[in-house]
């Protein structure tokens, strides 16, 4: 990726150069609030603090994804000024952010918000603003609905269609088992749930024998797994962020009991989930993918993969490349530098809502062969599709095809 | 507090504090009057929306002061109160499309009603355990606003989103500006009644059952009814604060009430003094303020650096920006004698 990028920005300060002496270019130029002849600022929310600290290092990924590019020239010749605040993962104290980062440091957009409770808050004040809330880092499926929030759009495949393709792969393959789900009572666990069963259809209500909830202020979920293991289930559904998601497999391990388990993407992490609970816990866990995993040797040889080592090791060396929260910041930075640069000269809120609403097959090599980006006027969900994988030994085997499900609503 | 005393007896909870001591002179507070209400004229609307927080927040530490200063009595459930006039605001606002001034006196009054109705167990607790009781209450609040059985009026989770107000009588005035005039309005009168309140017999007995509960009762103070009075004040005032809150941060959601927040407005009332009620808004500006600091400083280590700012503050100034108010007085008074 460095060398493509030194091309197009040699070729695009050609093409600037060159629109600059032909004249009549500069009247094209269009700013809004944040974009200038030389800097695009852009705003950003992570829980760097507080219960969703693990995501912290998808912000610190970015900061690093947009420092190479601008050692490299920038976007169109224009440097990003990445702006990063925490919000300990509190609503009161995103809505806090987000004014600062519109109002007191003006910037161009709020890029890759984490949290589906953070994004909430802000999301009305950011449409009465008419600022762009560009690909939210949360899989919540509200946020593919451009007409009524035009401003506001998601990045990874959204929390229902996952559960659905787990479902479809129950109804397949164990049609008569018993399932028990562990979700996080929040609307990100709600989500999930509601893919499941609406996948599971009319069998939900027998499959299902018991939901249990835990929630985010709880220091350890040991408890709900003891009482999920009493009900003999031989299906799990592990519907949890990070954190816990670890520590049900750890006392899974534990109490030996070994269902067919399915994790949640969210927490999929080899570096940040796996590796902490134990590998031998983890065995044959079942849980679906579009990005690349780092740790994974299968792409170690994979062009793309090469160069988003290259970019840990050279600017953000002290990241954990096992950590997937580094492969999502890379890409959905990489994906928002795609933006910009179809924006060119006109770096409206506007245009830049028009633009990344016209993403074309667009594909950061940090996704899965055959997964792409596509996005239209009516389309907000940028990464529409995913793959089953298994965990074996120390990394994920994908097995089966890439499964595109777009849930609505 | 003699030496003697703190041998003999338990060290009373609360220091005493003579109620003159509770209030700043006339002269200083007209100037910082005036100082809240120009400010907003030359600032940013992201300003102005903090100074509003500011207020807010200062509101709910004042609430906190009242029961804690004035009566003695500990709580770590603060936020259940705010989070209770959060949501009696909101929903009255969005499903009762109720004018959002008039959701106010009802948010204070469902939790005037609601503290007074816990502070009736909460009597036979005292100290360290009272504390522990309100802290129950605490944590259990956001799981009560997720409940299902609620969900319909709470949007459960998702919590509710509320509509800004605009300035009425078509002023010419951003919303942030109109809201925080609204604001400071309404804690300018809750200052006041709060500070009468304390002057008055009421506040006299408040202050007796904190300096020692016995004697109070023995001189005929209706030591259950006062006790409870102020935890049903302190709930009023922190559930008009938090239906404030709703306004200004249009947005209610369980998790926006933890438990932090409880804490944050005990180390609100302990940074800007306890028991004096004009320390609350410093309180408040070191809760809102500080945190932003220290992430000013470091971001990995933003937590440590809270740590390490509020340990000086506690080390250096115990009773907070009282004590600095003091000293800053008597040098005054020094250099005019010279």
């Amino acid at each position: 990726m460095p060398i493509a990028i030194g091309r197009l920005a040699i070729a695009s300060a050609a093409f600037i150069a060159f629109a600059a002496s032909s004249g009549g270019a500069l009247a094209q130029k269009k700013y809004d609030t944040g974009a200038s002849d030389t800097e695009i600022k852009i705003g950003n929310i992570m829980p760097y603090s507080g219960p969703a600290s693990a995501y912290g290092v998808i912000g610190k990924t970015e900061a690093a994804y947009f420092k190479k590019i601008n050692d490299a020239g920038g976007v169109n010749g224009r440097k990003i000024n990445f702006i990063s605040y925490d919000d300990a993962y509190s609503p009161p104290k995103a809505v806090e952010q987000a004014r600062k980062l519109v109002e007191s440091d003006e910037v161009l957009l709020i890029f890759n918000s984490l949290g589906t409770p953070s994004n909430s808050a802000i999301q009305k004040y950011m449409n009465a603003k008419k600022v762009p809330q560009l690909f939210v880092a949360t899989g919540a499926t509200k946020w593919n609905d451009p007409k009524d929030f035009p401003w506001t759009m998601g990045w990874q495949p959204n929390y229902q269609s996952e559960t659905q393709i787990y479902a479809k792969y129950i109804l397949k393959n164990k049609p008569d088992a018993k399932i028990a789900v562990m979700y996080q009572n929040d609307d990100y666990g709600k989500d999930y749930l509601k893919g499941l069963k609406d996948g599971l259809g009319a069998k939900a209500a027998s499959m299902i024998v018991m939901e249990e909830s835990f929630e985010t202020s709880e220091p350890t979920v040991d408890n709900h797994i003891v009482k999920l293991k009493s009900t003999n289930a031989d299906i799990f559904v592990n519907i949890a962020t990070p954190k816990f998601a670890a520590q049900a497999i750890k006392k899974m391990g534990e109490i030996n009991w070994k269902p067919m388990h399915f994790l949640n993407n969210v927490s999929a992490s080899v570096g940040s989930v796996i590796k902490p609970a134990g590998f031998e816990n983890a065995q044959d866990i079942i849980s679906a993918a579009y990005l690349k995993d780092a740790s994974d040797k299968q792409w170690d040889n994979d062009p793309g993969m090469k160069e988003f080592y290259a970019f840990m090791n050279k600017d953000f060396p002290e990241g954990d490349k096992l950590d997937s929260g580094t492969v999502v910041g890379y890409g959905v930075a990489q994906t928002l530098v795609q933006v910009l640069k179809q924006c060119g000269d006109n770096l409206t809120r506007e245009n830049v809502m028009k633009q990344a609403a016209s993403l074309k097959d667009f594909r950061t090599e940090v996704l899965l062969p055959g997964i792409k980006i596509n996005t239209g006027p009516t389309d907000f969900a940028p990464i529409s599709s995913l793959q089953l994988m298994r965990f074996k030994g120390d990394k994920w085997e994908l097995f089966g095809d890439v499964i595109s499900a777009d849930a609505g609503g | 507090m003699s030496a003697v005393e703190d041998v003999v007896t338990e060290a009373p909870a609360v220091e005493a504090v003579p109620k003159r001591a509770m209030t700043l002179g006339l002269g200083t507070s007209l100037v910082v009057l005036a100082a809240l209400v120009i400010a907003p004229i030359f600032v940013k609307n992201f300003i102005i929306f903090q100074m509003t927080m500011l207020l807010i927040y200062g509101l709910a530490v004042l609430a906190l002061n009242i029961l804690t200063g004035g009566s003695g009595q500990f709580s770590l459930g603060q936020s259940a109160f705010y989070a209770v006039g959060a949501y009696t605001s909101a929903i009255l606002m969005e499903h009762a499309n109720m004018n959002y001034a008039l959701t106010l006196p009802i948010a204070g009054i469902v939790c005037f009603a609601f503290g007074y109705l816990f502070g009736k167990p909460a009597l036979r607790l005292s100290g360290v355990y009272l504390a522990l009781a309100t802290f129950a209450l605490a944590t259990a609040m956001p799981q009560l606003l997720k409940l299902g059985f609620f969900e319909h009026w709470t949007g459960g989770v998702q919590g509710l989103v509320v509509t800004k107000p605009d300035a009425p009588f078509g002023l010419k005035m951003s919303q942030d500006m109109w809201l925080y005039y609204f604001t400071l309005v309404i804690s300018i009168g809750i200052y006041i009644a709060s500070i009468n309140l304390l002057r008055s017999r009421s506040g006299r007995a408040f202050m007796a059952i904190r300096d020692n509960e016995i004697a109070a009762s023995a001189m005929g103070v209706n030591v259950a009814l006062y006790k409870t009075l102020a935890f049903g004040v302190s709930a009023g005032i922190t559930g008009v604060a938090g239906g404030l809150g709703a306004i200004a941060v249009q947005f209610v959601a369980p998790d926006g009430y933890t438990i932090l927040l409880a804490i944050s407005l005990f180390l609100g009332m302990v940074v800007g003094g306890v028991g004096w009620l004009p320390g609350s808004l410093v309180g408040s500006a070191f809760i809102i303020f500080v945190p932003n600091i220290a992430e000013g400083i470091s971001k990995g280590l933003s937590g440590a650096v809270f740590g390490v700012l509020l340990f000086l503050v506690i080390f250096l100034v115990p009773h907070g920006a009282r004590q600095v108010a003091m000293v800053a007085q008597q040098l005054l008074g020094k250099m005019i004698k010279k």
